[in-house]
């Protein structure tokens, strides 16, 4: 918007309507046309490299590999479903029969035992990184105000963040594993152990770039507005409230972009090291199986994680979008 | 070949020894008095490493053996043994699928403690050992050739010896993976090395030293099994003892060449076990029989009919979920056959043995036969007498409860008496067992007599 006036101002002369609709064909055709060649490409080199390379379990997977394990990872979830169903007419019956012999049984509807299948375990994985990404949301975005408004908090802290940061949430893993089967001991948990240990790894890792991008964006806000709200000497809160959080906005949101970001890879490493249910346990279970269909397989869960990664860069950016005063900020 | 074995025990029990039947009749109308109750705890998780063996495991799950107990099972392979067992210690899981020497080690202080009962031994046999495609080059003139140029069998490790001093005298070392420092592959890779003459090193735990390596020519290090092939692949070991099909997935894949079952290290060995701990089987006692219960049935449908059921097993492995390599290569040696060398398939019968000669018997002197071998290797520092054998072995294996299962079992005529005849009135002590690759015998009841035997590792007295 402001680019548009200050052309204007500067007297450079409007297109023609013609030019202006030609323009924005080409440049729709473009970001259509442009990206399919790229992926036409890639497609046409992948299946070019794929048919050369050997491996020990087979032709390494080409297009045409993923495809049909696309088609048999949605049939075998079909056929778990109808599996699931059979199970609970089984058990409906054995509840009946037991109750007949003993009124006095409360009867229990388990939920089904069987495997999960790729799509459940994608669901897994998507609820683990949304909830600790929120936790760890809840936890920095406050933590980076209080230290970008405070420069006694920054110095305190400052360090701890600056050794903390670079460490590997998958160093933590293991301690994290053993403190929470330490400490997380109920008859009958809410959540599984191994939710919970995904979820504090992927925390953990989401908390720096929350952190840091957080403290320098109310650090680095417009010492203008800063005045506006010393002079209305308004109070601590409606500062926060009215200057500080929406100034900081853009820079938050790119500390959640790169947080998010961060937080999927992490965690489907840590799935795969830690056995925990989700799509980087589905990776390691087909390495280990090392069958003949196991590669395609692994390679539709890469593209999956890869499409699912950018889906949740896009939404954040959509969110960002409609929280943000700066429209401009949100770009790619 | 099983229905002569079982009228022969038939025979015996009606005619020779009609004392025990007197007893075991006994036993029957005992155990009959309490009918078995409703599963104290109905939702398990039962975890398993992706190894042919856990069989008995899915097939009661996949036949509804669980569910017909009432139990509600989740099955869930683990990363390795160590993450399986620290699961049945800390309650995240229920029970497992445990290499024998587990539950023993976990109960005398090896590694992390814990007190581990089985009440059930899953199958006999099943693991091989393989070396690579390199090593075997170097092997193979050292062995000698039958009349149709195949080598001869079993292959001693005599073979592997001048192999492991050339490597040395180059300094190089002689890698080896096994998947378990307490599991029967090292027990097995170790007996097979030492009885060529190759020393494959010490334990010495009250120094610290926990490594196994002390003296060793080869250097056994730990592995988990699915990722057996491609740590041999990579080079990083020159071989391996394993369970199937990792042995299998090999020759498929091209990259070495089994060269000794343990069938013919040691015929019908005992090999996995069901593994829970003693605090779960005292808080939920039906549950423990009746999970008993399911895997027996399960172990039964395997053998059942000269292995008839055994292709539909190996469709069942076969699923991703669980063992999950393909048909072919669990087919390989499910159904009686067993292939070495690339095209060199020989008929190996008894290669899996999940019901057939008692398998699912949770025998003392099978305990004690991996006392003796810790004590062998150093991993038990001190001389212990053979009473102390004798306690270990019966605090961790329990037939008790295994009797009461195929009691209960035979009460509600799910299975027949017939199948457990050889059982009445066991004493849960093997008669001698010969068949050892060194021709050494082996009798439970005298451990120490046996650990002297041996050429290679400590005996009655030494410490390191």
């Amino acid at each position: 918007m402001t680019a548009v006036i200050s052309k204007k101002a500067l007297g450079i002369a409007p297109m023609s309507n013609n030019k202006m609709i030609m323009s924005f064909i080409s440049e729709k055709v473009q970001a259509l046309i442009l990206p399919m060649a790229g992926i036409f490409c890639f497609m046409l080199l992948w299946s070019l490299t794929a048919s050369s390379i050997d491996t020990s379990l087979g032709k390494f997977p080409g297009p045409h590999a993923v495809a049909t394990q696309v088609v048999n990872l949605i049939d075998e979830h079909n056929a778990e479903r109808d599996k699931a169903d059979v199970f609970y007419i089984r058990q409906d019956e054995r509840n009946k029969v037991r109750m007949a012999k003993d009124p006095s049984y409360q009867p229990k509807v388990r939920i089904y035992t069987g495997k999960e299948t790729f799509l459940d375990q994608i669901l897994t994985s998507l609820v683990t990184v949304i909830s600790g990404f929120l936790v760890a949301a809840v936890i920095a975005i406050p933590l980076g105000i209080a230290i970008g408004l405070s420069k006694t908090l920054n110095t305190a802290i400052n360090p701890i963040i600056q050794i903390f940061k670079p460490v590997s949430p998958l160093a933590w893993l293991p301690i994290v594993t053993m403190v929470v089967s330490a400490l997380y001991v109920s008859p009958d948990p809410m959540f599984a152990k191994s939710f919970i240990t995904s979820l504090i790894t992927v925390t953990l890792c989401s908390l720096w770039p929350m952190v840091i991008n957080t403290s320098f964006g109310v650090v680095s806000m417009n010492q203008d507005w800063v005045n506006v709200s010393k002079v209305l000497s308004l109070p601590k809160h409606v500062h926060i409230q009215k200057i500080v959080l929406p100034a900081s906005i853009p820079a938050i949101f790119t500390g959640m972009r790169m947080s998010l970001g961060i937080a999927w890879m992490v965690l489907i490493a840590a799935e795969m090291l830690s056995q925990s249910p989700g799509l980087g346990k589905f990776v390691w279970d087909e390495f280990q199986n090392g069958s003949s269909q196991s590669l395609s397989r692994i390679m539709t869960a890469v593209l999956t994680i890869g499409l699912i990664g950018y889906l949740l860069d896009r939404t954040m950016l959509q969110l960002q979008r409609i929280l943000s005063w700066d429209k401009s900020s949100a770009q790619l | 070949m099983k229905t002569t074995l079982k009228n022969e025990c038939k025979k015996l029990c009606r005619t020779v020894i009609a004392g025990l039947c007197i007893s075991g009749s006994l036993l029957t109308s005992s155990l009959q008095a309490a009918e078995l109750g409703y599963p104290e705890k109905e939702e398990l998780k039962f975890g398993f490493i992706k190894l042919t063996d856990m069989a008995p495991i899915a097939i009661a799950y996949e036949k509804g053996f669980f569910e017909d107990e009432g139990l509600y099972v989740t099955i869930e392979s683990q990363a390795n043994w160590k993450v399986l067992l620290d699961g049945v210690i800390d309650g995240r899981l229920d029970g497992a699928h445990m290499l024998a020497g587990q539950p023993i080690a976990a109960t005398i202080g090896y590694g992390t403690k814990a007190e581990i009962i089985t009440p059930f031994s899953m199958d006999l046999n099943g693991n091989a050992i393989t070396v690579s495609n390199e090593i075997w080059k170097q092997m193979k003139v050292n062995i000698p050739k039958q009349a149709d140029g195949r080598p001869v069998h079993p292959i001693k490790a005599d073979a592997l010896k001048p192999v492991v001093e050339k490597y040395l005298d180059e300094g190089k070392p002689f890698n080896m993976g096994m998947v378990f420092p307490v599991s029967t592959h090292n027990y097995e890779l170790r007996y097979w090395l030492a009885a060529g003459d190759i020393h494959p090193g010490f334990y010495a735990p009250h120094k610290g030293d926990t490594s196994g390596k002390i003296d060793a020519q080869v250097l056994l290090s730990v592995t988990p099994p699915p990722q057996m092939p491609a740590t041999m692949e990579a080079g990083t070991i020159y071989g391996y003892c394993v369970g199937e099909p990792w042995n299998q997935q090999a020759v498929f894949k091209g990259i070495g060449v089994p060269v000794v079952t343990d069938y013919e290290i040691w015929k019908n060995n005992p090999e996995k076990v069901f593994g829970i701990t003693k605090a779960f089987a005292e808080k939920y006692p039906n549950t423990t029989i009746r999970l008993t219960r399911a895997l027996i049935r399960a172990a039964k449908w395997l053998d059942d009919n000269n292995n008839a059921n055994r292709p539909e097993a190996v469709k069942i492995l076969s699923q991703s979920n669980y063992v999950g390599a393909d048909y072919d290569v669990i087919a390989n040696s499910m159904t009686g056959t067993f292939e070495y060398e690339k095209g060199d398939v020989r008929s190996v019968p008894d290669f899996n043995v999940f019901f057939r000669y008692n398998a699912t018997y949770p025998y003392y002197s099978d305990a004690i036969w991996y006392l003796t071998q810790m004590r062998r290797w150093g991993q038990i520092s001190d001389d212990m007498p053979d009473s102390w054998y004798k306690a270990i072995a019966a605090k961790v294996y329990r037939p008790d409860i295994y009797m009461a299962a195929a009691q209960s079992l035979v009460d509600d005529k799910i299975l027949s008496k017939s199948d457990f005849s050889d059982l009445v009135g066991e004493d849960g002590f093997r008669a001698p067992q010969k068949h050892f690759i060194d021709n050494i015998v082996y009798d439970g009841t005298e451990p120490n007599a046996y650990i002297n035997k041996f050429k290679i590792g400590l005996k009655a007295g030494e410490k390191l």
